[in-house]
């Protein structure tokens, strides 16, 4: 299965969660300051392992990073 | 200096310090001290783009984090930008930008108002960045906002106020809090500000970019003072001609 992960094309197994995806990018459930988004809906933490991602869907991992 | 509220939280000091542009969290910090600022903001970034750590360093230095929206140039995306910085930062405060030109980085007022709107309904403390429009400015306090943030002149340009009379403007039209955001070069700028009666002010660029960083954080902290300072001590009138501070009455003749 393809998904769209921070931008770049990833091949996760059939199945995958949000807390796969996060862990491609090396963010684990429990991580401060992180934020996922599954095409444009804010995952809440808690519910990243139950979230199973769609072909093609769109997955965005966040954190702070300096400016404004 | 006497403190100011925002959005039900009693803040004491009266500059808030932007995270843009400081090389590292140490610097950054070092800032923060020496603006004696308690607001510093932050931007969402793919977590590849966005070293961790920031968080840390602004609350090691006693100071908690404004999320923005910065780089979203439709309401859509901000909105969804701030339900990720809320997840991520646990704080319902955002600092709104909907930028509408990426030239100028100036605000697109109209996406502005959209997104404004749509997170007060989901319970955000909204501060908006926008033009110097007083019209605009009571749209956004009309629509929740908890403090209107008008530019002096185009983000990290360091031009200063370009329109002081549309601040002015803008302090009438507005009961919230107002801060002067984006435009801020130097001291000199945001004691106008405060002296135009601006609540507050943030700056980023002008003191991430300047050769000493506390050294500028410091300046504008004492600039604010002294601008919030003279704004209740009332100035004099601008007058035309010369008025003399020193009276004819007794005046010794002397001419030979």
């Amino acid at each position: 299965m393809r998904v769209r992960l921070n931008g770049d094309w990833q091949t996760l197994p059939e199945g995958a969660t949000a807390a796969d995806a996060a862990a491609v990018v090396g963010v684990r459930p429990g991580d401060r300051g992180v934020a996922v988004a599954v095409d444009g809906a804010v995952v809440p933490a808690a519910g990243w392992g139950e979230v199973v991602l769609a072909e093609g869907c769109t997955v965005e991992v966040v954190r702070a990073a300096a400016g404004g | 200096m006497d403190q100011m509220t925002i959005g039900g939280r009693t803040l004491g000091s009266r500059l808030l310090l932007g995270s843009g542009g400081f090389a590292h969290p140490a610097a950054l910090s070092g800032a923060i001290h020496a603006a004696q600022a308690e607001v510093v903001t932050v931007a969402v970034r793919r977590v590849e783009h966005a070293p961790g750590g920031l968080l840390e360093a602004i609350e090691a230095a006693g100071a908690s984090v404004l999320p923005n929206t910065a780089g979203c140039f439709t309401a859509r995306e901000a909105v969804t930008t701030a339900h990720l910085a809320r997840e991520a930062f646990a704080t319902d405060w955002v600092k709104l930008e909907v930028i509408g030109d990426a030239r100028t980085l100036l605000p697109d007022a109209v996406e502005l108002l959209v997104a404004a709107e749509r997170l007060v309904a989901d319970g955000f403390t909204v501060l908006a960045y926008t033009t110097d429009d007083p019209v605009l400015g009571r749209r956004l306090e009309d629509a929740g906002c908890a403090a209107v943030m008008p530019l002096g002149s185009p983000i990290g340009s360091g031009l200063g106020i370009r329109n002081p009379h549309a601040i002015s403007l803008m302090r009438e039209a507005v009961s919230v809090p107002l801060i002067l955001d984006a435009g801020i070069g130097t001291a000199s700028d945001a004691a106008l500000a405060m002296e135009l009666g601006c609540d507050a002010v943030l700056a980023a660029t002008a003191v991430s970019r300047a050769a000493d960083p506390p050294a500028m954080a410091r300046a504008l902290h004492l600039a604010v003072e002294a601008g919030r300072t003279a704004r209740g001590a009332g100035r004099i009138p601008r007058l035309h001609h010369a008025q003399a501070s020193t009276g004819d009455e007794g005046r010794p003749e002397v001419s030979a």
